[in-house]
C-alpha cells in the first residue's frame, strides 16, 4: 500500500519534531545517546505515522500492532514519539530523566502509556517481540510486531539465538528493523567485530531481507507494510543511516553518542531543524 | 519429579488455555500427551535459553501463562540477565522450570550442577523460588506458580526420587509444611534432600533426640513466622540443601537471624560447601561427599546439639 502525500507529509513533520522534542531533552537532562536518538527518528516517525495499528486512547487494545525499541538508549526518540503521537501529553516531556519522573533514559512500561517492553541492555527486544508474535498467531490476531535493533546490538548472540528462532517458527508477523547508522560506543560498528555481511547474515538465518534509506520516511513506511512477507517468513529491514541525523556538527560524530547539547548547541540545532 | 511436572502442566494446560511451554531442547517424549493435546501450545525454543526466556516474557506480555523447561544450569545462570530484566523487572506471570537441581546430574559433572541457583534467583526482586521435596510438592506448587502475578523459579529434582507426603498435604507458597514435630532440633529442608532430611530424623528419634523436619518448599518468600518459631522453640535450627554454602535457603535464614538476634536456637547449615563437586559418580555418591545423606546429617546433628 503506497503512502498516501498526506501521510508522507506527516511522517516528515513527525520526524522533524521528534528531532527537536529529543535535542531538548538532551539539553535540559543532559542525558546522554542524542546522537542515537536523532538516527532513528524517521524510523519513529515512519512506524507511528505510517505503520502501526494503535489508539493512543486504548494502548492496551489487545488487537494493537507491537513496537519494541530494542535500542533503548534512544528512550528519549521514542518518548517523543508517544507523546507527539498522543500517548500522553508533550508537556511531560520536560520531566524526562529528571528525579524522581518515570520516564528514565532507557524505557519500561511504566515509564509512559505505548512502551511495550522494559529495553536498555542490548539484545532483549528481538525475543521478546518474538513471543508476541509467537502469542499472536496462537491467539490467531493479526497482531503485526515491529522491533527496532541498532547495528551495535548485533553484536549480541540473542539476537542471533532470536533469529533463528523467528526463522525456524516463520515468524511472517515479525519485522526487525536494523538502525545501520555504522557507530557503536566506541568505535565503528564494521570494525569492532564482522558485522558486515549484515543483511546477508539475516538471509542465512531464515529471513526475508530489505534494504532501505533509513531517513527516507515513505521507503520506511512501505518497507514495514511489506508485512507480512509474501515470502513466508519474517523481515528484516536494513535500514541505512547517519547517527545524529538532522543536525550538520552532529551527524556521523560520534561523541554525539554521549555528548549533551550546551545552550549554544541547541539555538544551532533547533534552527538547522526548524529550516529543515 | 519430572514426570510430576509434565503430568501436572498436561492437566492445567487442558484448563488455562493461556498456558505455553517452552522445552530448550529436552525432555520430548516426556511432553508427548501434552504435545499431542495442544500442538499449538508447546515450542521446542532449541539449545538457546536466553532467547526462551524472552519469548516467555513475549507471550506473557501477550497475555499467556509461560513455562519454560530445560536442565537448571541452564535455565538459571545462562539467561540471568533475561530472568532479571524480561521476567523479573516486567513482573511477569512465567514459571521457570530447572529439571536436575542441586547435584540430580551429580554424574554428569559441574556443568550440570546447580548448587548456586538459589542464591542467584532469590536475589532477584519479584522473583519466587520454589524448590519442592517430593513429587507431590512438584504438583501443587506448579499449579500455584502459573496462577502469577509474578515469575518463579521451580527448581525440579530428576525422577523416581522417593515420595514423602503420602497423604496431599495442604501447600501454599510462601508457608513451610511441618512433617514432624521436634524439640530439640528443627531441620529445615530445602529440595530434593527432603527424604535425607526425614531419615536423618528417623535415627535422631531413634538416639533420644527430639527431632522435626519442615519442607521449606519456598525459599523466596521465606516463611518468617515458621522460622521465629523454630528458632523460638528448639536449641537447634538446621537447614539442609542440595546446595552451596553461599546464599541458598541457609544463607537466607543467616539473614534472618542477623536480622533477629538472641534466638535461643542456633544454626547449623548442611550443604554442599563452597567448591564444585569434582568426583564421578551418581547423586548418592555426591551426597555422601558433601555430608547430604540421612546418616551423615544425623551425626552432624547430634555432634551440634552436644
Amino acid at each position: 500500500m503506497p503512502a498516501t502525500t498526506d501521510t508522507v507529509a506527516a511522517m516528515r513533520a513527525a520526524a522533524k519534531e521528534i528531532r527537536k522534542q529529543a535535542v531538548m531533552m538532551s539539553h535540559r537532562s543532559r542525558a546522554a545517546h542524542l546522537g542515537s536518538a536523532l538516527s532513528c527518528a524517521d524510523v519513529l516517525a515512519a512506524a507511528y505515522w505510517g505503520v502501526l495499528r494503535v489508539d493512543p486512547k486504548n494502548p492496551a487494545d489487545p488487537d494493537r500492532d507491537r513496537f519494541i525499541l530494542s535500542k533503548g538508549h534512544a528512550a528519549s526518540a521514542l518518548f517523543a514519539t508517544l507523546a507527539l503521537r498522543g500517548f500522553f501529553p508533550v508537556e511531560a516531556l520536560a520531566d524526562y530523566a529528571k528525579p524522581g519522573c518515570h520516564m528514565e533514559e532507557h524505557p519500561t512500561p511504566h515509564s509512559a502509556p505505548g512502551v511495550e517492553a522494559a529495553t536498555g541492555s542490548l539484545g532483549h527486544g528481538l525475543p521478546i517481540g518474538c513471543g508476541m508474535a509467537l502469542g499472536a498467531r496462537i491467539a490467531g490476531r493479526h497482531t503485526r510486531v515491529f522491533v527496532l535493533m541498532s547495528d551495535g546490538e548485533q553484536n549480541e548472540g540473542s539476537v542471533w539465538e532470536a533469529a533463528m528462532f523467528a526463522g525456524g517458527q516463520k515468524l511472517t508477523n515479525l519485522c526487525a528493523v536494523i538502525d545501520f547508522n555504522r557507530w557503536q560506543a566506541t568505535g565503528r560498528s564494521c570494525e569492532v567485530l564482522a558485522l558486515e555481511p549484515l543483511a546477508d547474515k539475516w538471509r542465512a538465518f531464515g529471513w526475508s531481507v530489505v534494504e532501505v534509506d533509513g531517513h527516507d520516511v515513505a521507503a520506511l513506511a512501505k518497507a514495514m507494510n511489506g508485512l507480512p512477507d509474501p515470502s513466508g517468513k519474517p523481515l528484516a529491514i536494513v535500514a541505512h543511516t547517519v547517527k545524529g541525523k538532522g543536525v550538520s556538527f552532529m551527524e556521523d560524530d560520534n561523541n554525539w553518542h554521549y555528548r549533551a547539547p550546551s545552550d549554544d548547541d541547541l539555538a544551532r540545532a533547533l534552527a538547522e531543524l526548524e529550516g529543515a | 519429579m519430572r514426570n510430576a511436572f509434565a503430568k501436572t502442566i498436561t492437566a492445567l494446560a487442558k484448563e488455562d488455555p493461556r498456558i505455553v511451554l517452552l522445552s530448550g531442547d529436552i525432555g520430548n517424549r516426556m511432553f508427548d500427551e501434552f504435545k499431542g493435546l495442544f500442538p499449538d501450545r508447546f515450542y521446542n525454543c532449541g539449545v538457546a535459553e536466553a532467547n526462551m526466556t524472552g519469548v516467555a516474557a513475549g507471550l506473557a506480555l501477550s497475555g499467556f501463562r509461560p513455562v519454560t523447561y530445560t536442565i537448571a544450569p541452564f535455565n538459571t545462570y545462562r539467561c540471568f540477565e533475561q530472568i532479571r530484566l524480561d521476567l523479573c523487572y516486567h513482573n511477569l506471570p512465567v514459571v521457570v522450570a530447572g529439571v536436575g537441581g542441586g547435584l540430580a546430574y551429580a554424574g554428569l559433572g559441574a556443568t550440570h550442577h546447580s548448587c548456586e541457583d538459589i542464591a542467584c534467583l532469590r536475589s532477584l526482586p519479584n522473583m519466587r523460588v520454589l524448590c519442592p521435596g517430593d513429587a507431590v510438592e512438584v504438583g501443587l506448587l506448579l499449579a500455584q506458580a502459573v496462577k502469577g502475578p509474578g515469575p518463579s523459579y521451580l527448581r525440579l529434582g530428576k525422577k523416581n526420587e522417593p515420595v514423602v507426603h503420602q497423604v496431599q498435604p495442604a501447600l501454599e507458597i510462601g508457608k513451610a509444611i511441618l512433617l514432624r514435630e521436634g524439640a530439640d532440633v528443627m531441620i529445615l529442608n530445602t529440595g530434593n534432600t527432603l527424604p535425607e532430611a526425614m531419615g536423618a530424623a528417623e535415627i535422631l528419634t531413634g538416639r533420644g533426640v527430639s527431632a522435626g523436619v519442615a519442607s521449606v518448599h519456598t525459599v523466596k518468600p521465606l516463611d518468617k513466622e515458621f522460622l521465629a518459631r523454630s528458632f523460638a522453640s528448639c536449641r537447634l535450627v538446621a537447614v539442609m540443601e542440595e546446595h552451596g554454602s553461599a546464599g541458598g535457603l541457609s544463607g537466607a535464614v543467616a539473614e534472618w537471624l542477623a536480622d533477629h538476634p538472641g534466638q535461643k536456637a542456633r544454626l547449623l547449615r548442611l550443604n554442599t560447601g563452597e567448591h564444585f563437586v569434582v568426583a564421578c559418580g551418581d547423586q548418592r555418591h555426591a551426597r555422601e561427599l558433601c555430608g547430604l545423606t540421612a546418616t551423615a546429617a544425623a551425626a552432624a546433628i547430634a555432634k551440634a546439639l552436644g
